[in-house]
């Protein structure tokens, strides 16, 4: 089959490889219908997660049609399924609490992550052997281990592109804003308006923000977000912290999401510092945004950080945090939670999720779209792949 | 290996090293993940032992080597001199005590999450025989007792005089508060008679024993929790960087050609 590679910083590859094929009673294999490339996926791109491998299959959003299964199973061959990012078994304590993502059985190298953080979370899929080292389904076909808990049949009625971002983006917006605990009268401030953070947005006025406001810097992001309902604060044209307290007659946000993540964009004297020191592998992430989100964040508000972050930072502002009496919520996002909710919202018409795709191609497409959203060129905001059609080069997107 | 190792981590490792290791420690974990090899994995192990004593200010190299890097005068390291090496490792499964112990007291059980045990065959109420994988590819045999057996609580054993391997062990099934699951927790002492069989026995369980134990026992819980035990072994990878950068060069060279052999098109990169 064919399956989107890394091969090291700003190197993914399509290759030919073989077949996945079941390893494990509870697996499935799901031949892919569409596959997406996440804003998570842009920090392997990026060469910031360690523990990559050359050869390593991309891609944790994907959905398509059972055509295997194990020897115990829930699913049938020929169900159309939607999987979540993370890989969960459903027996241990924390995905019995509903903690999904921490799950204690679905990483085979757990033993390195707990080196580093003391405890290992679960599985993701292709994103690097620290979360398991699991193919990704940026491919034709998928392997899905624990495959009777995690993929959720999709009806008939919803499209591909209705469906597919319920593996991660659309519960990651969602989870972000329900994590601010949103009260009547409430103004939220929202970092990055890439999907994660148009989801956020979207997912805010739903659960009853009287008002958003969205961070970015390019203007069709900033569009986009306007026409959900948002105001849009351009911070490379103003002074955001400023703004800010302007716009909610001075107390600041009654709560500021974080969804930009680790490679925060900056252009100040702290921004270069914290470049200088990531390129030395002195310091793993950059947290200008989050920085930024406990500045602006009202007294006794909450900072919800939907945006990835793997090591350590700097310069954390724990003196405003502490003094504020702020309340942090973040994490992998709790995707098997949010699913079926969300998938009836969308069967209702409450959110289109497919909104946010600016580009549709192939898989053999997939190097040059790495690029093309990573450098946010030709107004990209999100790229469905589709593995089965080959590609036609009148899009010129490299 | 002469030395009796109690692997609870003291803070063996200087401030200004913690420093050091933590930098030093991602970016071999980073190369070391990337290559397929054993020296890759000796990387990685490494570098996640920086990081982690960088983190922790422990170190597990250290421990196994009865090195501290710590000031003397703030020494806390309770490392005991004796024969053998102990260690001590404990896991919360979800299952009830009962159900753990009788899947333990099977010994036959044993090789389904026992890395290194190939087959383990009852011989009477109280005895049992052991094979295992050595180094190279040798076989490593010997006979057991038991030698305390509480039902669904715990089980002691060890090894008979005289056996190619000395070891002797115990593992504990405790209800966990809140009836979340179980503690389980094992002890095991390795007493090599020294020589040639001390070193056999660093092979056997791996240069570090305790990582060895510590993975037995997840997949003990991987198996009772779940039925199974998580792998990625067999799943497709792409090809090596050198047999796909020929095909990808020529791939690339190709999308360039039809795209420019495409009337009204340009190449915005
Ligand atoms: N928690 C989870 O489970 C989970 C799931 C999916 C994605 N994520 C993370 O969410 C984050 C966003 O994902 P995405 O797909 O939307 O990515 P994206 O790259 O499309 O969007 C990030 C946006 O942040 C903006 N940005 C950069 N620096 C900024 C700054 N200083 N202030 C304000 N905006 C800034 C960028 O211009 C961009 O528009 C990533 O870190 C991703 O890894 C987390
Ligand atoms: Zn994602
Ligand atoms: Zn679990």
């Amino acid at each position: 089959m064919k399956a989107a590679c890394w091969y090291g910083t700003e190197d993914v590859r399509v290759e030919t490889v073989s077949d996945p094929a079941i390893l494990n009673p509870r697996d499935a294999i799901v031949k892919v219908t569409r596959a997406a490339i996440c804003g998570s996926d842009l920090h392997l791109y990026g060469g910031y997660i360690p523990g990559m491998k050359h050869g390593d299959i991309l891609g944790h959003e994907f959905m398509g049609e059972v055509v295997e299964v194990g020897k115990s199973n829930g699913l049938r061959v020929g169900d159309r399924v939607v999987v979540p990012f993370a890989i969960s078994c459903g027996n241990c304590y924390y995905c019995q609490q509903g903690l999904w993502p921490a799950c204690d059985n679905s990483n085979p190298n757990a033993w390195i992550v707990e080196k580093m953080y003391g405890y290992s979370a679960g599985g993701l899929f292709g994103y690097s052997h620290l979360f398991g080292g699991y193919a990704g389904g940026q491919a034709q076909y998928v392997r899905v281990p624990f495959s009777d808990v995690g993929p959720l049949k999709v009806p008939d009625s919803l499209t591909d592109e209705q469906a597919l971002f319920l593996s991660d983006i659309l519960p990651t917006g969602y989870m972000a804003a329900e994590n601010c605990n949103i009260k009547n009268g409430d103004v939220i401030a929202v970092w990055g308006c890439g999907p994660v953070g148009q989801f956020a947005i979207k997912s805010a006025f739903m659960l009853g923000a009287e008002r958003v406001i969205a961070l970015d810097r390019f203007p069709s992001r900033l569009r986009l977000a306007q026409q959900q309902g948002a105001q849009p604060l351009n911070y490379e044209e103003v002074d955001a912290l400023d703004m800010l307290r302007e716009l909610t007659g001075g107390r600041g946000p009654d709560a500021c999401i974080d969804a930009v993540g680790m490679e925060a964009h900056g252009t100040d004297l702290v921004a270069m510092y914290d470049h200088a020191k990531q390129t030395l592998h002195l310091e793993t992430d950059r947290p200008m945004a989050l920085r930024q989100a406990i500045q602006a964040c009202r007294k006794g508000g909450t900072v919800s950080i939907p945006g990835v972050y793997t090591g350590f930072i700097d310069k954390f502002p724990i003196g405003a945090a502490f003094g504020k009496g702020l309340t942090f919520k973040m994490g992998q996002t709790l995707v098997h939670k949010y699913m079926r909710p969300l998938l009836e919202r969308i069967e209702r018409g409450e959110i289109d999720p497919s909104f946010v795709i600016s580009h549709r191609l192939t898989l053999e497409e997939a190097p040059q779209a790495y690029r093309m959203f990573q450098q946010k060129r030709d107004e990209c905001m999100k790229v469905v792949l589709d593995p089965w059609t080959a590609p036609v080069y009148n899009t010129a997107v490299a | 290996m002469e030395t009796f190792i109690r692997n609870s981590g003291a803070v063996n490792v200087g401030p200004i090293e913690r420093m050091v290791s933590v930098a030093a420690g991602g970016v071999l974990l980073a190369r070391g993940l990337r290559h397929r090899s054993t020296m890759g994995a000796v990387l990685a192990f490494a570098g996640a032992d920086l990081l982690y004593r960088g983190t922790t200010g422990r170190s597990y190299l250290y421990q196994l080597l009865g090195v501290s890097s710590v000031p003397r005068k703030n020494e806390r390291t309770p490392l005991i001199y004796r024969q053998g090496i102990r260690v001590d490792h404990a896991i919360t499964i979800n299952k009830p005590a009962a159900e753990l112990y009788q899947f333990w007291r099977q010994f036959e059980n044993l090789p389904t999450f026992m890395d290194h045990v190939l087959a383990v065959r009852i011989t009477d109420a109280t005895h049992s025989h052991w094979i295992a994988r050595g180094p190279g590819g040798s076989r490593i045999e010997w006979d057991a007792e038991i030698t305390a057996d509480v039902p669904n609580q715990m089980i002691g054993w060890r090894s008979l005089p005289g056996s190619e391997v000395a070891t002797a062990g115990s593992v504990y099934f405790r209800p966990a508060p809140g009836g979340r699951g179980t503690e389980v927790k094992v002890e095991m002492q390795y007493l090599p008679p020294g020589g040639i069989l001390t070193a056999l026995f660093a092979k056997l369980f791996g240069e570090e024993p305790e990582q060895q134990i510590r993975e037995d026992l997840r997949h003990f819980k991987q198996m009772m929790e779940t039925g199974e035990i998580p792998t990625t072994e067999g799943q497709p990878v792409g090809p090596s960087m050198v047999e796909s950068s020929r095909g990808w060069q020529v791939r690339e060279r190709e999308a360039r050609e039809a795209r420019t052999r495409m009337p009204g098109t340009e190449e915005a990169a």
